[in-house]
């Protein structure tokens, strides 16, 4: 690979966590909410990996590991939510969990 | 320059803004996965072939299919906001991409890769990697798997006659 | 003389006890108050005494002997202390303000018997005697205005004492509110006086306007013009005058000591004091001149008019105090004061009789409903009439003849302009006659008119006791007798009270007149006042006929309405200055709060907008973190 490729690779990255937090913040519904919160986790973990590529190591595949790890036990928590709060959420709306609502 | 590496980032961002645009829960889902899979090749012509085969088994193989479950479950429409609403995000957005590009490429020389042309890094340094050095992680990230079954449990428990979540938390 | 601050401590100290200590049983509060107060006349009288035989530091016509108790405010070159001067004319003024003071408290013990705050009322009196000894015993102005305030108050207190009703209240607040623009006056003038001249005591200001000022100068003219304003108010002059027939809501001891005696003539003491600004500014004395006689015309005609007899009074006490102000626009000083001294007997007298006569008919007012209280009450009647002599000046040997002749002499030797004041003159002790013997007969002579609870009320007082009567004796005979004090020589008198005084105020220019040209000049008014007589006896008659005639046949004529409202001031003031105001508060803007006001709704503003961004709404606080994060970022690599 070449500096080049990495360029390409980082600027993906970038790219991809930017437009994960412009969904996050433009959609309402929770289930959106939390697969724009994988999209930025993802895009994070592929940062590391082109560090690891850049230098050769390890480090940046065990740290996309245990990002991995993370984003699952976060998603299990965050579906068992929303599954507890599709029958109080109307629409499964964000705004709707102000202490009026929830 | 790697054409692999250039179709596969492409791909990606294109299926990821698809995902963040739909309508149906399910659409994005899908379009999700193609993200993925993408990504995953994009590492593959990083040389990180150990880290494409995780991202493709665990993210899309098991994170996105139980998203897909729980989204059949609840159902999948939901409010799509209107092309005013994307102003603001899409600004804050691309401030951001210019800054991470600024902090990126600003500083010459730093991308310049150490090793040979085709390096990759072996699964089998990973996994020797993982059970050297970072042997307490791995443990930590075994808690961290605990505490979110335990969670996920407690929190979709449905005793009889309580809706699930209500009462305690 | 170094005791002269007991003067006014006595009525302190009896207001202190009666305010701190309650539950004194019956009328020992009266006894209290009215201890205090003849304490503090005997101190005075050892004054007087004192400076009159010439003891150290007092002989007839010495300089003002002055007593500092204690420094008060720290003003750079101007710092006025508690101090007291006593002079010729501070011995007058709390000789008047303390015996008469102490009868009319004597007369009260009686005749506030059984109401309701009867403790309450002799505090309030107390405390006024002190206020208003201490106004004239102040050595500067700013003491002084200390007790002008305090009067100010101690009247309002009192007015409306029956504050249950409220009329009253609305009554005292009038008059405070009307007599606080002249305070405010009197305020500015104190200011200027202090700042051009860097003294605040009387005396000293005096001397050095007089060195630094030119007579008729603006400065001079302002600072007279100011202080003027002050006393109007106090002393309900035109155009501030029309609180005091509305103070008659207050109990008749009241009106007698406040408003007839002491206070409202704080106003001509006040211009007698500072006759040294006066004298620098002749156009405010002539002011002072013509609104004198201007009052003097306008009280006269209203009081002629007037069915309710307390109200009578109170014209009647505004156009004597129009005659002081008369004498004081010419010079004529000390006779001013005089007048000033046998008014406070005669109209206290009157007050208090009057205020009997009220409580003996159950708290009737109207005197077409009264009559023939002479026979049923001689002692009444004759003090009545003794007070009656004097106000009228009629011989032989009253009080008001040798007061009012004085004035009236004066008038026609200064010559010039100030004739016109004397036909003024002139014409208002033809009122004064008239409006007195119509109250007179219509209260007295005759038949009783009216339907009133006569029996019961009658019955309860046909005795009167010792307290009520003694003071009306006592004033009674004063009114007929303080006459001798400054008899005018062509009758064989010796005119002490003008040279008494005469040590504390400029002489007043010499007249250059003989006996002849002054008996001749004083038969005027009595030609007049006995001509009132018989009129008088008229228009009583014609009124009462007026009120017990049908209503179709009764038509009470506009002029007559008119005067009786006292020539429509009230109306008028009520169009200048209440109306407008009442708008402008009940629009509900209030331009002044609008600057605390205008915090307070900032302040909502702000936390209205702050409290915004907790609203719980995840996709805000995302997007507050990533244009946080964006800000940090570009903090740190730029």
């Amino acid at each position: 690979m070449s500096a080049q490729d990495l360029e390409i690779a980082l600027a993906l990255a970038a790219a991809l966590f930017v437009i994960g937090l412009a969904g996050m913040i433009a959609r309402r519904s929770l289930v959106f909410m939390l697969l724009c919160a994988e999209i930025m986790l993802n895009a994070a973990g592929f940062a590391f990996i082109v560090a690891g590529a850049r230098w050769g190591r390890p480090e940046g595949q065990t740290m996309f590991i245990f990002l991995l790890v993370t984003a699952a036990a976060e998603v299990a928590v965050g579906l068992a939510l929303i599954l507890a709060l599709s029958g109080r959420l109307k629409d499964l709306d964000a705004d709707e969990m102000r202490s009026g609502g929830a | 320059m790697n054409a692999l590496l250039a179709i596969a980032a492409l791909v990606a961002v294109a299926s990821t803004m698809a995902v963040v645009l739909q309508r149906r829960a399910v659409h994005a889902l899908l379009y999700l996965i193609v993200s993925f899979f993408a990504l995953a090749v994009a590492m593959l012509s990083l040389g990180a072939a150990f880290a494409a085969a995780l991202e493709v088994v665990v993210y899309a193989g098991a994170i996105l299919v139980l998203f897909v479950f729980v989204v059949m479950m609840i159902g999948s429409e939901g409010p799509v906001p209107g092309p005013k609403a994307w102003i603001g995000p899409a600004c804050l957005s691309v401030v951001l991409l210019g800054e991470l590009a600024y902090a990126f490429f600003a500083a010459p020389g730093l991308l310049a890769p150490a090793g040979s042309p085709t390096a990759a890094v072996s699964p089998k340094e990973v996994g020797l990697a993982l059970f050297g050095p970072y042997a307490v992680c791995v443990e930590i990230a075994a808690f961290l798997l605990l505490s979110g079954l335990v969670g996920a449990y407690h929190i979709g428990r449905r005793d009889p006659g309580s809706r699930p979540g209500g009462g305690k938390t | 003389m170094e005791l002269i601050w007991l003067v006014p401590a006595f009525p302190l100290a009896g207001f202190a006890v009666l305010a701190f200590g309650r539950g004194l049983p019956g009328k020992a509060a009266g006894v209290v108050g009215s201890a205090s107060t003849a304490l503090s006349a005997f101190a005075a009288c050892v004054v007087a005494w004192i400076y009159v035989s010439g003891a150290p530091g007092g002989a007839l016509g010495a300089l003002p002997y002055p007593t500092s108790l204690w420094p008060w405010l720290e003003l750079g070159s101007a710092s006025p202390a508690i101090g007291f001067s006593v002079d010729a004319l501070s011995i007058v003024m709390i000789l008047v303000v303390s015996i008469v003071g102490f009868l009319i408290h004597l007369f009260s013990i009686e005749h506030m018997a059984g109401e309701e705050g009867y403790h309450r009322f002799f505090a309030y009196m107390n405390l006024f005697v002190a206020f208003m000894l201490i106004l004239v015993l102040a050595d500067n102005f700013v003491l002084l205005y200390l007790g002008w305030e305090g009067v100010g108050l101690c009247s309002f207190l009192l007015i409306g004492f029956w504050h249950r009703d409220r009329a009253n209240g609305d009554a005292a607040r009038k008059a405070f509110i009307v007599t606080r623009v002249g305070d405010v006056a009197l305020l500015l003038g104190i200011l200027l006086v202090a700042a051009n001249l860097g003294d605040l005591g009387i005396g000293e200001a005096s001397r050095r306007a007089i060195a630094a000022w030119a007579p008729g100068s603006g400065i001079a003219v302002l600072a007279a013009a100011l202080i003027l304003g002050g006393a109007l108010g106090k002393s309900a002059q035109l155009p501030l005058h029309t609180w005091l027939p509305d103070a008659m809501a207050g109990p008749s001891p009241v009106s007698a000591l406040i408003h007839a005696a002491t206070m409202v003539t704080a106003g001509v003491y006040l211009v007698a004091r500072s006759n040294a600004f006066f004298t620098l500014a002749p156009q405010v004395m002539t002011a002072v001149a013509v609104i004198g006689a201007a009052t003097l015309l306008v009280a006269g005609a209203s009081a002629l008019a007037q069915r309710d007899l307390k109200r009578i009074l109170a014209y009647s006490t505004m156009s004597q105090i129009g005659y002081m102000f008369l004498a004081l626009g010419v010079a004529a000083w000390t006779g001013a004061i005089f007048h000033l001294a046998t008014h406070a007997l005669f109209k206290s007298l009157l007050f208090l009789a009057a205020g009997a006569v009220i409580n003996a008919l159950g708290h009737e007012r109207d005197v077409f409903a009264m009559g023939g209280v002479a026979k049923k009450m001689p002692l009444l009647f004759w003090t009545f009439l003794a007070g009656a002599f004097g106000l009228t000046a009629l011989p032989p040997v009253t009080a008001g003849l040798a007061s009012k002749d004085a004035i009236i002499a004066r008038l026609w030797y200064v010559g010039g302009n100030a004739r016109l004041l004397w036909w003024a003159a002139m014409a208002g002790v033809f009122l004064t006659s008239l409006y007195t013997f119509r109250m007179l007969f219509l209260v007295f002579a005759g038949k009783s008119r009216g339907a009133h609870s006569e029996d019961a009320g009658l019955a309860a007082s046909g005795a009167l006791g010792a307290p009520t009567a003694v003071p009306l004796i006592v004033l009674a005979v004063l009114c007929l007798v303080g006459g001798l004090l400054d008899f005018p020589r062509f009758l064989g008198g010796s005119p002490f009270f003008g040279s008494f005084l005469g040590g504390a105020l400029p002489p007043s220019p010499e007249l250059g007149t003989d006996d002849v040209q002054e008996l001749l000049l004083s038969l005027g008014p009595l030609v007049l006042t006995l001509a009132g007589i018989p009129l008088a006896w008229l228009i009583a008659r014609r009124g009462i006929a007026a009120t017990t005639a049908t209503p179709e046949v009764r038509h009470p004529s506009r002029l007559a309405a008119f005067v009786r409202s006292g020539f429509g001031f009230d109306s008028l003031y009520s169009f200048l200055f209440v109306r407008p105001v009442s708008r402008l508060a009940g629009r509900g803007v209030d331009p002044v709060n609008l600057a605390s006001e205008g915090l307070r709704g900032l302040t909502m503003r702000a936390s209205r907008l702050l409290r915004s961004s907790q609203d719980g709404r995840p996709r805000r606080y995302l997007a507050a973190l990533a244009v946080g994060a964006a800000i940090l970022l570009a903090a740190v690599l730029l």
